[in-house]
This record gives structure tokens, C-alpha cells and sequence, in this order.
């Protein structure tokens, strides 16, 4: 067996559920260590807006219990999860970083937490993210920014820098995403950690709050690319009450990530996603793992996908507009907030709608929805949204043309390293081109992962290495993904986040105490 | 392609039914004007016979058997309403005065 770390907090998802299948250690103890973590640190990183310690603990010492008694159980049994807040919990709050859903307790379990409910993973809770999945820094959440545990002072990226904080700070082993536009990929870019998109329809969306229903995806997220596999194989998979979801078996990932081989595979560097608006650091790091993937016998030509320059613009066209239409069930009638206008007698359905909508959406979310609104209002409907969906099609067909010529393509996860909160709040269009190199991957509903390639030199923060492949091929991206972090890891000397700074520790006074409210 | 006015913003807010204060029409009108400019751009691309995309696989209806099976109870279904009465969602009044 592999080493077990003295702090469990510190072990893969991998080497715990070996632990746990031997009985070296118990469920209950493992989740106990997270939870006494979360109790620690999370005052400094806000990573979760809910802990459910005694759900946790049951269904912990459910799996104990079975496996005590020779039940056979799934691979991650009794590893324990964070569930991104978009997520319906059954029982557990739900509020998509979003003052509409406070306190909302949804009767129904997501498809995905049903998943991982049934392959014994105990919830620990619910993470952070920008409101609606709407940003890319976590600023947006109407419950405050995650802190990046790099440096406290920077984003954890966005939407899902709630999962990607508790991973880089040891708060959970494993968390669930859902990327629209990159909220899976760019969160894992900034924290040094992993995550999958995997292809449109993989991973079922029934039970998650809908975005932008052509775009939305929900993936694992871990601290390895194995791990990141393993979860994956939880949570893809056909789902009747998804009329979008694949009727196909998950792709081999797991598989793939423990073969991590590049042998003879073709790699296309994609021209439109680096250079100029890169950070140095940023380029850097990717030529190296770049050359790592050739050192390991793949074979590396450049790529271009001309339409690429386009595609976040079609893509505040597309997203807003969907926007626009999921998020008009926020009515005020038969979930979440009712505002009633002030200063109005007898108000009518309509005036208490847009009362409430003023005062639960919060300025990103009302920006979107508007935004949306202008782009598919007669008059303007073809000159926006339908030049929008001629740009999707022009964007699909490049990835076609490139996957004619090479097996998966890689690029940066982001232009940049993390930048320091507050930095481009007031600035929409500067935090919307932090995905302009994840973006393609959702308008043509391919699939994409992001894991580490370093430190940038000049910051001293971690950089993201993109791989994307061909709808259904996921595995392909955990082969090439193992293979560099071997390469990576042996190059470091150990993993990446065993360099992130200690996090100063909630003393007798922890600010921790105030969650679960 | 024409910029946005203030009185253009306010009418979109009302069709996308949010009360905007003052100030955050102010600042909308200028953020969505940066915004629009910068989307613009997609009218750029060569997407002259270009048909366009709407989704990334090709859709199909999707039944299933017509059949009873567990679903919400009322009790569920109305757990989380801002106010109820008798097993039904309670609203405020739908019709104008007039």
C-alpha cells in the first residue's frame, strides 16, 4: 500500500480508499480529521457556505458499519466530498451563492448527489461560488469571496473557487464543479489543483441549478488526476431525467489515468491560446510541460483554430441569453425570497416579482439577465444571439479540423496567475476574459481539464495546464493529464501543493464556529 | 450598432422584471455599453452562410412509460414557498385594477 500520511487531511482520495478498504482506518476518523480542518481553517478561507458535521458522521459510520459487515461497496466508499453549493441537497441548504435561495432546503437530491450518496461518499458540505455560477473569483457570492489559501489575499477563481479552496487548503480530499465557461477548470488553474469538464451530457445536470443549459457541465475536481478519474466515474454515467444526458458508458478514465501514457499520441498546441494577454509565468510554465509531453514520446505540432478569437464574445451573447430565461423562474412565488415593494398597497404579482429580483439578485446576476434580454429582443435577436450561434457553429467545426489532425490539444487554463481580490470587480469585461482560453471547450460541448504545470517565477503562484479532447474521448485527457504529472511530480520532488504556506490555524476563538447557519 | 440609453435600460429591466434604483441604472447603462461594444464583435466573424448552433449535441425528445411513480408531496412540493394555504402556493393579486 501506499504511504498514509500521519495527517489524513494530507492523503489522496486513492491512497485513503485503499486505507479505508483494508480497515487501516475508519470513515468516521477520516471525515472526524476534515471536519476538525474545516473547524481550523475555514474562518481564513470561507471555502464552505454550510458543514453538515453530523450527516457526515452518519453516513460515515453507515459505511463503516457495511463494510464491517462485508457489504461490497464502491471504490471511494467512506471518502469524504464537498459538494458545490449549485447542487440540490436533499435536507441541506442550497443557495448558489445567491441571497434568492437563502435558507432554501430542497425536497430532492441532485442526480450527482444521489450518485455520490449511493457510492458512500459522506457530504462534508456545501462550497462557495459566484452567484448563479456567475464570475470567475468568487466575489459575486452573496456570502463573500473564498480566499485563495496560495495567498489569502487573492481570488480561488470562479465560479467554483469554493472547491477549489477547500481542495488547495485540505478541507476535503475531493469536491464536485459544474463548468459553464470555465468554473470547473479556472478554479483549479489558480489553486494548483484539478478539474474536469468533462463532454456535454456526460455527467447528468438534473437537480442543479440551470446557467445556461447548452453550456453547463458538471465535474469532478481533486487533488490528483487520478483521483479527479475516480470521481469522475461517480459521477458520469446516463440519467433518464436529463433529456441531454448520454446514453452511453463513462469513458475508461480511470483506466487512462493510471496507464498515463503519451506514447505516440499527437498533441496540438492551440496558436489563439497564448501569447500576447498571457502572463510570462504563464507562458513559461506551459512551454515546459510542453517539452515534458515531448520528452515522453509524444509527438507536438501547432494548431490553429482561427474562429477562436470569437468565441467569448458568442459566448456573453449565448450564456446571458439562456441566463435571461432560467433564471426567470426566481418569481417570488414558489421557492425562495418574496420582497413586497415598499410603499405599495396591495402589490401585484408583478410588482412584488420585480421587488424581490432587485433585492435577491445582486449586480453580475441583474447585469447578465439584462444583457440577455437586450440580445434576444426583436430587432436585435439576429444582429446578437443568432450571430452568436453562427459563431458556435464556426467554433465547433475548428476543434473538428484540429481533432482531424491531432489526438487533444492543449493550451494555458488562463491567461493569468490569481489576481488579488478586488482587483477587477468594477471591471465586467476584464474578469470575463479570465475564460477566454476555456470557453471554446463548452460552445462546442467538448470536454477539458485543467492540473497544474507550477509556479509562475514572477508571483510565485500556480499556473494551469489546459488538455482538451473530442466529445466522448474524456479518457484521453486523464492519459495525457497522469502522464505529465508524473513528469511534473518528479521534477518537483513531490506534489505541487506540498509547497502551499501553512494557514494560520483558528485558535479558542474560531471564526469557524458560525457556519452551519 | 446603437448604444444603449438610460430609458433603454430601464425598459429592459422591466421586460426582465427587476425594480433597478437610480443608481444602479446609472451604473448599468455605462456597463452594459462597454459590454455590447465589446460583443459586437462576433458580427466580424466569417459566419455569412454559417448555419447556426444551439446546442452541442443533436436533441431529441425524450418519454418514458406512462406510469405512476414516487414524486414530491404536496407538503414537499410546497416546502419551500414563501407562503402557502390549503395545499396550494399562495400569490399576491394577478390582475390590475382596471
Amino acid at each position: 500500500m501506499t504511504d498514509l500520511p500521519t495527517d489524513l487531511t494530507r492523503a489522496t482520495a486513492a491512497v485513503l480508499a485503499e486505507a479505508l478498504a483494508s480497515k487501516t482506518i475508519s470513515s468516521v476518523e477520516l471525515t472526524q480529521a476534515h471536519l476538525d480542518r474545516i473547524e481550523a481553517v475555514d474562518g481564513a478561507v470561507h471555502a464552505y457556505l454550510h458543514v453538515d458535521h453530523e450527516g457526515a458522521l452518519a453516513a460515515a459510520r453507515g459505511i463503516d458499519d457495511r463494510r464491517s459487515s462485508r457489504e461490497a461497496l464502491g471504490v471511494l466508499a467512506g471518502v469524504p466530498i464537498a459538494v458545490k453549493d449549485v447542487m440540490a441537497t436533499r435536507g441541506l441548504p442550497t443557495t448558489c451563492g445567491s441571497k434568492m435561495l437563502e435558507g432554501w432546503i430542497p425536497p430532492y437530491d441532485a442526480t450527482v448527489v444521489t450518485k455520490l450518496r449511493e457510492a458512500g461518499l459522506p457530504i462534508l458540505g456545501k462550497t462557495n461560488m459566484d452567484e448563479f455560477a456567475m464570475g470567475s473569483s468568487t466575489e459575486h457570492s452573496a456570502y463573500g469571496p473564498s480566499h485563495n489559501p496560495w495567498d489569502l489575499e487573492r481570488i480561488p477563481g470562479g465560479s467554483g473557487g469554493g472547491s477549489s479552496s477547500v481542495l488547495a487548503s485540505f478541507q476535503s480530499p475531493l469536491a464536485t464543479g459544474t463548468d459553464t465557461g470555465g468554473s470547473i477548470r479556472q478554479p483549479a488553474a489558480v489553486t494548483a489543483t484539478v478539474g474536469t469538464k468533462p463532454t456535454y451530457g456526460g455527467v447528468s445536470r438534473y437537480g442543479l441549478v440551470a446557467l445556461a443549459s447548452s453550456l453547463d457541465q458538471a465535474g469532478p475536481c481533486g487533488r490528483t488526476v487520478l483521483d479527479t478519474a475516480l470521481l469522475h466515474a461517480v459521477m458520469g454515467g446516463h440519467d433518464p431525467m436529463d433529456s441531454t444526458s448520454i446514453d452511453a458508458p463513462v469513458p475508461a478514465v480511470v483506466e487512462a489515468a493510471r496507464r498515463a501514457d503519451v506514447k505516440g499520441l499527437r498533441i496540438g498546441v492551440v496558436k489563439e491560446l497564448g501569447g500576447e494577454g498571457y502572463q510570462a509565468g504563464v507562458r513559461s510554465r506551459f512551454e515546459e510541460s510542453v517539452q515534458l509531453l515531448v520528452d515522453l514520446g509524444a509527438e507536438v505540432v501547432e494548431v490553429s483554430c482561427p474562429n477562436f478569437e470569437y468565441a467569448l464574445a458568442a459566448y456573453y451573447l449565448i450564456l446571458p441569453s439562456e441566463a435571461s430565461s432560467n433564471l426567470a423562474k426566481f418569481d417570488a412565488m414558489r421557492y425562495g425570497m418574496r420582497v413586497l415593494p415598499e410603499g405599495v398597497d396591495a402589490p401585484s404579482a408583478e410588482q412584488v416579482m420585480s421587488a424581490t429580483r432587485d433585492a435577491g439578485f445582486g449586480p453580475e446576476v441583474k447585469r447578465r439577465i439584462i444583457l440577455g434580454t437586450y440580445a434576444l429582443s426583436s430587432g436585435y435577436y439576429d444582429a446578437y444571439y443568432g450571430s452568436a450561434q453562427k459563431v458556435r457553429t464556426l467554433i465547433a467545426q475548428d476543434f473538428d479540423a484540429a481533432f482531424g489532425q491531432v489526438d487533444v490539444l492543449v493550451s494555458p487554463t488562463a491567461p493569468t496567475t490569481a489576481f488579488k481580490l478586488g482587483d477587477k470587480l468594477d471591471d465586467p469585461m476584464a474578469m470575463y476574459l479570465n475564460d477566454i482560453a476555456t470557453i471554446p471547450a463548452n460552445l462546442a460541448g467538448v470536454p477539458g481539464m485543467s492540473l497544474p504545470s507550477g509556479l509562475a517565477e514572477e508571483d510565485g503562484l500556480p499556473v494551469g495546464f489546459q488538455i482538451l479532447a473530442p466529445a466522448m474521448q474524456d479518457d484521453r485527457l486523464y492519459a495525457v493529464g497522469a502522464a505529465l504529472e508524473g513528469a511534473l511530480t518528479d521534477r518537483w520532488g513531490g506534489p505541487i501543493l506540498d509547497g502551499i504556506p501553512d494557514l494560520p490555524s483558528a485558535g479558542a476563538a474560531g471564526s469557524s464556529n458560525a457556519k452551519g447557519a | 450598432m446603437s448604444s444603449l440609453t438610460r430609458a433603454d435600460v430601464s425598459h429592459l429591466a422591466g421586460l426582465a422584471r427587476i425594480e433597478l434604483s437610480d443608481a444602479e441604472l446609472d451604473q448599468m447603462v455605462g456597463e452594459l455599453g462597454v459590454i455590447i461594444e465589446s460583443v459586437a464583435k462576433v458580427q466580424q466573424a466569417p459566419i455569412g452562410e454559417v448555419a447556426p448552433m444551439s446546442h452541442p449535441l443533436p436533441l431529441t425528445n425524450v418519454t418514458r412509460p406512462d406510469v405512476v411513480r414516487p414524486s414530491l408531496t404536496p407538503a414537499q412540493a410546497l416546502s419551500g414557498a414563501p407562503a402557502s394555504d390549503q395545499q396550494r402556493f399562495s400569490v399576491p393579486r394577478i390582475l390590475d385594477e382596471e
